[in-house]
């Protein structure tokens, strides 16, 4: 260390200044990273609207509404009888609340200030300014492992990723959002205690865990990858007191912490997904043990001590891992839930939970999609992985740990695949930025050799020989990090030495290397270019993912004609209708899917919501609508429906309408009712609607109401989705009766019909009756009188 | 007073007993012998709104005393409805006519006139000396007055209403000659009442002549026919105009709107809504029409759930349309919610007066065409700063002050809240607000923002310089 510093020392006075400079020179472009984060989001608001996306961000909205106009502690005793009719469902405790609380208190803020936003305004934009947050998150998060240029590079390419894109483009208001700042601030937090050791650090992570685990469900994944990280630290015998600041802390404040969370609660301690953080915890304290041991014994007593110790230990340990297994086995999902031993067993949910399955955010990706959510970060990565290697620190480690596990998790689930995101973007920046400083440093070295031939007039910073100039180049690249450290706390000298101390270890192996690292004028020109076009390539990727592929907000839809742009927005369309012109208390069925924008945009009851808590609920449902009409109608009346809802693309080429969802209705359907049978609705394993579909199929609700009336519209009933005929055209509805049809036929409404008198002998008698009746009441209406 | 009174009196009295609202005979009329030699009723039926067109030649027969002013009487039940009432004088011959505007005011000698039929009196300009004759020109316009019968219709009938009136003229005044012309949309009327002589003539029937009608006589007529003209009825609308001395004019006006017309059963089929434009939902509606001021800017039309995609927008140098269209197209008894917003440049509507103060300059009423407004509230919110609000508005309305928190407001800005109930488009008049307002205000949010940020990077100084940290640095 002492070399750099005096060359840097011996550099010149302006070598602060430069210093000075490159600190506001990172600060400002960090800055612009958080615009380009933000503005990048935007396509949406500006192609379309500035309107909540799709389906869960609805409800988050809902919930946001609620909590702006009702408090806090409102909020958290919330029952909402809108949904899962005749349930209910308790809000308060089975949200995660963080991106709410967020919104809601940014709403607050503003509204504190006499700046009337509203809050839809407030949740539109939440996302975008949150993915600026993050990517300063990663900034920090890699500055910490690799210092500041891959910082900057690793910020300005998470800025732009589309995997994080898709989830926060601005509208896209749902927990993913802020989720994944919290997760790279969790992160950046654990290895800066990792760095330091401070206890400081140690509470802000703990608090920022906390924050986690108010946002995603996912914060089960920083739970799991710490413990891994130190237990790897633990096996590496890279364990130190500054990794037992980090970890312990955590585990105490973080479970206690967590618990406080409604929808956490006691899961904190009980169930599976937090097993392994508390076992590391107790082999972490073990290994402190031995490492407070060795230290006060000699060499031979230890020896003896460490028998006694591993002997008694183990059996302890096997003892405490024996109640705990037996405890986990008696539960009937060995304690874990759903979701999270299909992302161990990728086949469970498809064998078991046909629910999770059906989501299509729930599917293992394809190849494509990798490209398309990381692009050339795919290819990237593996150089970063390198360099991690090069050399290996705490904090490196803890990337490479965090890729791995997430390039399983996104293998699994393609929604987790903006897990993967951040990490790819960390390793790619440190690869960039490692290659970068390969290629400059053997340019600068070119370079003042073709100077120093030519003339020896030039030499400025003081490199007389190339050798000291390769040299200086690289303390400087190994010294970013405490270079830059005292502009940011020249207050915390102290501390500041401690991390220096702590990072000498890992420079150390760099400086011993000092073997040239140059390469060729031409070649390293040739690289730079080349790396300049694959960033550009991204880049202009990432653009074309903002703006075509992930801002559309799913409830307006266009298409590009001859004539111009056509908007299609018969989702609002129907939820407007329904919202003014039925009774605030009636109740519509649909399929889930719908569920949330219903309760939202048109403030009705519904049965079933995307939150798909009750499975047997959404069987019923399911069921219904797979039922003929007579049956269908039953299961709705008793369920108090007065309106189905069904979604139809059949007109104009909706690909994502409820026929195609249909078979999902029957398999669920069919999970808890065995009446319903997959096989009815296949003809020969196809599942078809037109003229050789089944009975069975023809005959089912979900059949009839998207159809009814549909051939008259060309004559033939050509269903533009499926690209055929439908199989039955001619037929009337005898339960239900349709009271509204989007423009472009996209939502149907019906209304079930009142129950028909069941009196027949006296049907005759009733109806002179009635007209008697009626009649009469027309006479009194008689205008004449 | 004629001393024929009581004789008329007892032969129109079979009719009157037919009437809920038939006239007693007990009071007396008001005693300024002023009777009316003719008078011309023009009811026209042809939108949802009605409109009377009454010509009144009025001659003053007293003997010595100047009449000031002319009643003219409504039934409890057209003044429940009444939105407006405007008369003028009418001078001059056939092309040479002008047109004297005349103040109206509700009478309060409504006690004497009877079964509770009310009186508005038009204060005349000049007194009426007696044996003079002028004539006045009435207009009147009632809301709400067409009753859908039947009153729920299906999608494929077309919308009937009654129209209930009286043939001859309601009158505190003898009147010697009169006759009512009633103007329907088209040439199906199912039915009306006959009183002779009545005759109809394509789309108009035309009651009369009458002659010498006894004061306050009343015959009940009704009219059953065809209006399939769009009962748009705006429920509440709430309009906001904020001032920005910055160089613009903010309107946000929400609106709450209902089909008033027949209500619509059972089913609504898309299929025939589309394929049978003519007589599929003859009396549903698609879009409305807004006349906004020229030279307005960024447009937005939307609801509660996002932007409403269907409008147009037209920009002339005198007006400009907003043609608009709902979500859905509104049958008889659905209801629409949605905000209509656009800003003005200010110095078309932001002027100085004499005195030193400003007033702003707005139009009254509603901007979409031939809709009603039952409950219009205006809100004006000025600069902060300002003092001393004073509106002025040519009609009677219910006035408040309140205070309003916008963009860094401290103090808050003052607002003036105006309200009235049915509101046609004849309430499109210009109304002003005066208001003292130092420019010096201007800057106070600009000056508070500039110093925040100031406070902001003196404190990163200030944290900069100093050492917090409890242990000696080594």
């Amino acid at each position: 260390m002492a070399e750099p510093e005096a060359s840097s020392a011996a550099a010149n006075g302006g070598g602060r200044l430069r210093n000075a400079f490159g600190g506001v020179l990172s600060a400002f472009t960090l800055l612009l990273i958080g615009v380009l984060a933000f503005s990048i989001r935007l396509f949406s608001v500006i192609k379309y609207e500035s309107v909540i996306h799709e389906f869960d961000p609805y409800f988050n909205f809902r919930v946001t509404q609620f909590l702006s106009k009702n408090g806090i502690y409102e909020f958290w005793n919330w029952f909402d009888d809108r949904t899962w009719y005749p349930l209910g469902r308790v809000i308060g405790g089975t949200v995660y609340p963080g991106l709410t609380l967020t919104a809601g208190t940014i709403w607050w803020l503003l509204n504190s200030l006499n700046i009337p936003l509203s809050v839809e305004t407030v949740c539109v934009f939440t996302a975008p300014i949150f993915s600026a947050n993050a990517s300063w998150a990663t900034y920090l998060l890699t500055k910490e492992a690799k210092g500041t240029g891959a910082g900057l590079m690793a910020a300005a390419i998470l800025a732009m990723v589309p995997s994080y894109i898709s989830r926060s483009v601005a509208g896209s208001y749902d927990n993913e959002a802020v989720a994944i700042f919290a997760l790279i601030f969790t992160f950046y937090l654990y290895v800066k205690t990792l760095n330091t050791g401070s206890l400081f650090y140690a509470t802000l992570n703990a608090l920022s865990y906390f924050y986690m685990v108010c946002s995603w469900g996912g914060y089960t994944f920083i739970i799991n990858l710490i413990p891994m990280h130190v237990l790897l630290c633990i096996v590496t015998g890279r364990y130190s007191s500054r990794l037992y600041i980090a970890y312990a802390p955590l585990v105490i404040l973080g479970t206690l912490l967590a618990a406080l969370v409604p929808v956490v609660g006691f899961n904190a301690v009980m169930t599976s997904e937090h097993f392994a953080s508390f076992l590391v915890f107790i082999i972490l304290h073990v290994v402190a043990l031995v490492y407070y041991i060795k230290g006060l014994l000699t060499p031979r007593l230890f020896k003896v001590a460490m028998t006694l110790v591993i002997s008694v230990g183990l059996a302890v340990c096997f003892a405490v891992v024996a109640v705990l297994v037996a405890l986990v086995a008696s539960s009937p999902t060995k304690g874990w839930s759903g979701r999270s031993l299909s992302l161990l067993d990728p086949t469970y949910a498809s064998k078991y939970i046909p629910i999770i399955a059906s989501v299509s955010e729930h599917q293992p990706p394809t190849w494509p999609s990798y490209f398309m959510d990381i692009n050339v970060l795919a290819f990237l990565i593996p150089a970063g992985i390198i360099s991690c290697f090069l050399p290996l620190s705490d904090a490196s480690s803890f990337m490479v740990l965090y890729l791995v596990t997430a390039v399983y998790f996104s293998g699994v689930m393609v929604r987790l695949m903006l897990v993967l995101a951040p990490a790819a973007c960390i390793l790619s920046g440190i690869a960039l930025s490692e290659v970068f400083g390969v290629l400059t440093r053997s340019l600068k070295f070119q370079l003042s050799k073709l100077f120093d031939d030519s003339s020896s007039a030039v030499p400025a910073s003081g490199d007389s020989s190339t050798e000291r100039a390769t040299n200086s180049t690289k303390s400087e690249n190994g010294n970013e990090k405490s270079e830059t450290a005292p502009k940011e706390k020249p207050s915390k000298k102290n501390r500041k030495k401690e991390k220096e101390m702590a990072e000498s270890v890992p420079v150390k192996p760099n400086k011993k290397e000092k073997r040239l690292l140059v390469l060729p004028f031409e070649l390293s020109i040739m690289g730079i270019l080349l790396l300049i076009v694959l960033g550009g390539f991204y880049v202009v990727h990432c653009v074309w993912a903002a703006a075509e592929a992930y801002s559309a907000p799913s409830i307006v839809l266009t298409s590009r004609s001859r004539d111009g742009l056509h908007v299609f927005d018969d989702f609002r369309e129907a939820y407007a209708w329904l919202s003014h012109n039925t009774d605030v208390d009636d109740k519509v069925a649909s399929w889930w899917d719908y569920g949330y924008q219903t309760t939202a945009m048109a403030n009705r009851t519904v049965i079933v919501d995307n939150n798909t808590w009750n499975n047997t609920h959404i069987a019923t449902v399911g069921t219904a609508m797979s039922s003929p009409e007579k049956a269908a109608w039953e299961i709705f009346n008793s369920l108090d429906v007065k309106y189905v809802l069904v979604v139809f693309g059949g007109l104009v080429g909706y690909p994502s309408d409820d026929i195609n969802k249909f078979l999902w209705m029957v398999r669920i359907g069919g999970g808890v009712f065995p009446h319903i049978k997959e096989p009815d609705y296949l003809r020969d394993g196809q599942y078809r609607v037109d003229a050789q579909a089944t009975p069975t199929m023809l005959n089912c609700l979900m059949y009839k109401l998207c159809y009814y009336r549909f051939v008259e519209t060309d004559g033939k009933g050509f269903d533009r989705v499926r690209g055929y005929e439908i199989g039955k055209k001619h037929f009337k509805l005898t339960h239900f009766e349709e009271v509204f049809t989007t423009h472009h036929w996209m939502v149907r409404i019906y209304k079930l019909k009142p129950q028909k008198n069941r009196v027949r002998g006296k049907l005759k008698k009733l109806k002179s009756g009635a007209k008697s009746s009626s009649t009469l009441a027309a006479g009194r209406k008689n205008p004449w009188q | 007073m004629p001393p024929s009174f009581q004789t008329l009196a007892t032969a129109t009295v079979l009719l009157l007993l037919f009437t809920a609202s038939a006239v007693s005979c007990a009071s007396l009329p008001p005693e300024d012998g002023i009777r009316i030699v003719s008078a011309e009723k023009r009811i026209d039926l042809t939108g949802p709104i009605v409109k009377v067109y009454l010509t009144l030649k009025v001659e003053n027969v007293a003997a010595a005393s100047d009449a000031s002013q002319v009643l003219l009487a409504f039934t409890p039940t057209e003044v429940q409805h009444l939105a407006i009432v405007k008369a003028t004088r009418a001078e001059g011959k056939r092309k040479k006519k002008t047109y004297v505007p005349l103040a109206v005011e509700a009478s309060d000698l409504a006690t004497s006139a009877p079964n509770g039929a009310n009186l508005y009196s038009v204060l005349l300009d000049a007194p009426l000396k007696p044996g003079e004759t002028i004539t006045l020109e009435v207009l009147y316009v009632l809301t709400h007055s067409l009753e859908p019968f039947p009153a729920e219709i299906s999608q494929s009938e077309s919308q009937l209403v009654y129209y209930r009136d009286s043939a001859v003229l309601l009158s505190p005044y003898h009147v010697l000659e009169q006759v009512t012309y009633i103007k329907m949309p088209s040439n199906r009327i199912e039915s009306f009442t006959r009183v002779d002589p009545t005759s109809r003539a394509g789309t108009e029937v035309k009651y009369g002549t009458y002659s010498n009608q006894a004061p306050n006589s009343y015959l009940p007529i009704l009219v059953h026919y065809e209006n399939n003209r769009p009962f748009a009825v705006v429920e509440e609308l709430v309009r906001k105009v904020e001032i920005s001395h910055w160089g613009n004019v903010q309107i946000t006006e929400h609106y709450k709107l209902r089909h008033g017309g027949a209500r619509h059963k059972g089913v609504f089929s898309r299929l025939e809504f589309q394929s049978r434009p003519s007589i599929s939902g003859a009396s549903s509606f698609k879009n409305l029409l807004a006349r906004l001021p020229p030279r307005v800017h960024s447009v937005y039309y939307r609801d509660e759930i996002g932007n409403i995609s269907t409008s147009h927008l037209r920009i002339g140098s005198h007006k400009s349309e907003l043609e608009i269209e709902p979500r859905y197209p509104l049958f008889g008894g659905w209801h629409c919610t949605f905000t209509i917003g656009y800003g003005l440049p200010l110095q078309d509507f932001l002027f100085e007066s004499d005195d030193g103060r400003r007033f702003i300059n707005l139009t009254f009423g509603c901007p979409l065409l031939d809709t009603v407004v039952d409950d219009l509230t205006i809100k004006v919110v000025l600069p902060e700063g300002s003092k001393n609000p004073q509106p002025i508005v040519p009609f009677a309305t219910e006035k408040h002050l309140e205070t309003s928190y916008s963009y860094l407001d401290v103090v808050g800005r003052t607002t003036v809240v105006l309200k009235k109930n049915n509101v046609v488009g004849e309430h499109n008049v210009p109304f002003q607000v005066y208001y003292e307002f130092n420019p010096i205000f201007m800057l106070a949010e600009p000056m508070m923002l500039t110093s925040a940020v100031l406070l902001f990077f003196v404190a990163c100084i200030a944290y900069l310089h100093m050492d917090l940290s409890i242990g000696k640095s080594s």
